[in-house]
């Protein structure tokens, strides 16, 4: 009940304290420079100048302090020792190009890159064209997106009942080992077998963006001009062309949007792998990684190394969603 | 699918079809969850909630009364009992571990010396003896029941009241509420400044933020989590509130000047010449205006800081009362595997109101992903 007052309290000060901001600080600068008298028009150009960064200040210090602050200070920590008293130069990165766990992680990363964003732009496209004029589509529509509602976590116990695995001839409990030993085979501990054990987790990752990229893409799909798709399907064309030959060209901007995003939250991957193997059994990834050594290992320069890895890999997207970001706004 | 006429029916046939599968595998992982959470332990242990629906078939077996629990009746000696669980309808039953099915309910079994044992179809049995039976210890009979479906709720009692789980659910809901509400306040105030304000290098200040949206929070953890330390905050929920109005910001504040931009430039241009302050027309006009937007993302940021694990591991802690859902979920995973009834009890709890928020606001969800689907967690 004290929790419950504290969070109370916490929303009306906080939205308060916000209020109070806003509205004291344009009342002080319209104090300081009035619209009237006989300086009003300066005073009014002079007040206009100020008032953006009012508005804005509360939002630059929180953008400063919690993600530009931090990408600076994790560049400086990384070049540190384990508790940050002796400065070690590229150490820690030499360190990590030898580390047979890095590598792992790395081509990990890689191989969630390749596939998921692949498949989940591939099962989306599928959805939105297969559920777009059907009678129950929408409904149909809300299903496949619902997992997006869902925490990773809640998403690995899901999926812990479809690999669960129980030893050859006793009832299975684990969908999947169920249907393989329904039709004639072994049963297997998916999450161990080596190589292949990734792609389990992968599965999970793909089950939840799959709505994503559904949505997204069933709009651009509706979007596309009627009179292309009637011209082709005029001159004979069938729907399997109409579709990856009118469609699929002309929403390709939107695919490269869905899968860049897909991309980036399969880079940051972190929970499914944390709650499912931990990264065990040769599954460990990046973000995974990083939490060992930084909250398990305590070494913060070897953990800021990883982020810091991180953090390039996922620049060059970030230029690209600046660059069109800029495009569209001129 | 307009294709030729004849055509028509088999292709909307297929294309209903597949749809519908694609639909089923992706619902039957959550359904699985659903089914399993009205299940008692030894249900989910024994078979799979795909089964549930359907009498299961169990074999086992129990002991018989022993000597001293013999009546006389006539000339024989007599024990009776129950062989069967409550509930339960007997299929076949047998007297060695060999062929523990070797008798239908009502037959009677002969046991040597005159001795004979009969399972009737309501599971009572029956041991007759012409001499006084002598044994300490009961004799197995071996039965093969069938139980009807079952579902209980007994897990959702259990869990709420005596796992944590209620804690959880209020610490969740201590942190998701303000991480979603402070935000917005904020974010709407530097978007509309972006959006309508003119100002050098605001061009600037766009695309850094649109920059700062792929930002991983991995980097963020360490010096975010020092930084609390050296200034007093520590772990606690001052901090994993301003952790995330931080970590949500750029997402905010990208969406609402989207809209923003879009609202229509005659509306605020006239009120400018009415002599509105832009505090006036901030409130009285883009706020109003903007709510479809400010839905969409206090949509997502709810959905995000309720889902989150990581934050929540970093910025709170992990003891017992600290505990968020998504780490409770987390260590029963790992320290109780076995417990499946308390495993999917809690998850499904964790994710209804999600689901609720999920399926209620949809729409919201939905125009906010098509404005501006560059986030990435």
């Amino acid at each position: 009940m004290e929790l419950f007052w504290l969070a109370i309290s916490t929303i009306v000060i906080g939205v308060f304290g916000c209020v109070a901001w806003f509205w004291g600080s344009n009342w002080v600068l319209d104090r300081i420079y009035p619209a009237r008298g006989p300086q009003a028009g300066d005073n009014i150009r002079k007040a206009n100048q100020i008032r953006p960064w009012l508005f804005l200040g509360p939002a630059i210090l929180f953008l400063t302090m919690y993600l530009v602050y931090p990408v600076i200070d994790s560049f400086w920590r990384s070049l540190h020792n384990a508790n940050g008293s002796r400065f070690v130069g590229a150490a820690n990165y030499t360190w990590l190009a030898g580390d047979a766990k890095f590598r792992e992680s790395m081509v990990n990363n890689m191989l969630w890159l390749l596939v998921v964003p692949a498949l989940s732009t591939l099962f989306g496209l599928l959805a939105a064209q297969l559920t777009d004029r059907l009678k129950w589509g929408n409904i149909g529509k809300s299903l496949i997106f619902m997992p997006m509602a869902i925490s990773f976590v809640g998403a690995g116990v899901i999926w812990k009942f479809i690999y669960e695995y129980r030893a050859s001839g006793e009832p299975q409990i684990g969908l999947l080992n169920w249907i393989v030993t329904q039709l004639g085979g072994e049963p297997q501990i998916w999450l161990t077998i080596p190589g292949w054990n990734s792609f389990f987790l992968m599965i999970v990752l793909i089950w939840i963006q799959t709505g994503f990229a559904m949505v997204i893409l069933s709009a651009a799909l509706r979007g596309i001009p009627e009179e292309t798709i009637e011209a082709a399907i005029l001159d004979g064309a069938s729907p399997l062309q109409v579709f990856f030959r009118i469609k699929v060209p002309q929403i390709m901007g939107t695919i490269a949007v869905v899968w860049t995003t897909i991309t980036i939250v399969v880079l940051k991957v972190f929970d499914i792998v944390f709650v499912m193997t931990n990264g065990q059994w040769g599954t460990q990834v990046l973000a995974n990684y990083m939490y060992d050594w930084s909250f398990r290992a305590n070494d913060a320069g070897r953990g800021s190394a990883i982020a810091i890895v991180l953090m390039l890999l996922v620049t060059p997207i970030m230029v690209w969603n600046i660059y069109n970001a800029r495009k569209e706004v001129r | 699918m307009e294709g030729m006429a004849g055509q028509k029916s088999s292709l909307t046939w297929a294309v209903n079809i597949a749809a519908f599968l694609l639909v089923l595998l992706w619902t039957i992982p959550t359904l699985g969850l659903f089914v399993s959470s009205f299940r008692d332990r030894d249900q989910i242990a024994q078979s799979g909630w795909w089964q549930s629906f359907s009498a299961s078939e169990q074999t086992g077996f129990v002991r018989s009364g022993t000597a001293a629990d013999q009546v006389q009746d006539g000339p024989l000696y007599v024990i009776e009992g129950q062989a069967t669980p409550e509930g339960q309808r007997l299929i076949a039953w047998g007297t060695s571990p060999r062929n523990p099915a070797q008798y239908r309910p009502g037959e009677t079994a002969d046991l040597g010396d005159g001795a004979t044992l009969s399972v009737a179809e309501d599971g009572s049995y029956r041991m007759t003896s012409p001499q006084p039976f002598e044994m300490t210890r009961g004799d197995r009979i071996f039965v093969t029941t069938s139980a009807p479906p079952s579902f209980t709720t007994q897990n959702y009692r259990r869990v709420l009241t005596a796992e944590g789980l209620g804690r959880a659910f209020m610490n969740t809901m201590t942190v998701t509420i303000p991480a979603t509400v402070i935000p917005i306040l904020i974010a709407a105030f530097a978007a509309y400044a972006l959006a309508w304000m003119q100002f050098p290098g605001r061009a600037l200040l766009t695309a850094a933020v649109v920059g700062l949206l792929v930002v991983p929070l991995q980097v963020a953890l360490i010096p975010l989590l020092r930084l609390h330390n050296e200034i007093g905050l520590g772990k606690g929920y001052l901090g994993i509130w301003l952790a995330h109005t931080g970590f949500g910001l750029p997402l905010a504040i990208y969406l609402l000047r989207n809209y923003m931009v879009g609202l229509p430039r005659e509306v605020i241009e006239s009120a400018r010449v009415d002599g509105a302050t832009e505090f006036q027309i901030f409130r009285r006009i883009i706020l109003p205006l903007s709510f479809p937007a400010l839905a969409s993302f206090a949509i997502f940021q709810f959905l995000w800081v309720w889902n989150d694990l990581l934050v929540a591991t970093v910025f709170l802690g992990n003891t017992r009362e600290q505990l968020v859902m998504t780490g409770l979920l987390r260590e029963l995973m790992g320290s109780r595997g076995g417990e499946w009834e308390i495993l999917a009890t809690s998850a499904f709890i964790s994710i209804a109101v999600p689901l609720l928020v999920f399926f209620a606001m949809q729409k919201y969800l939905v125009r906010g992903l098509l404005a501006g689907s560059v986030k990435g967690g």
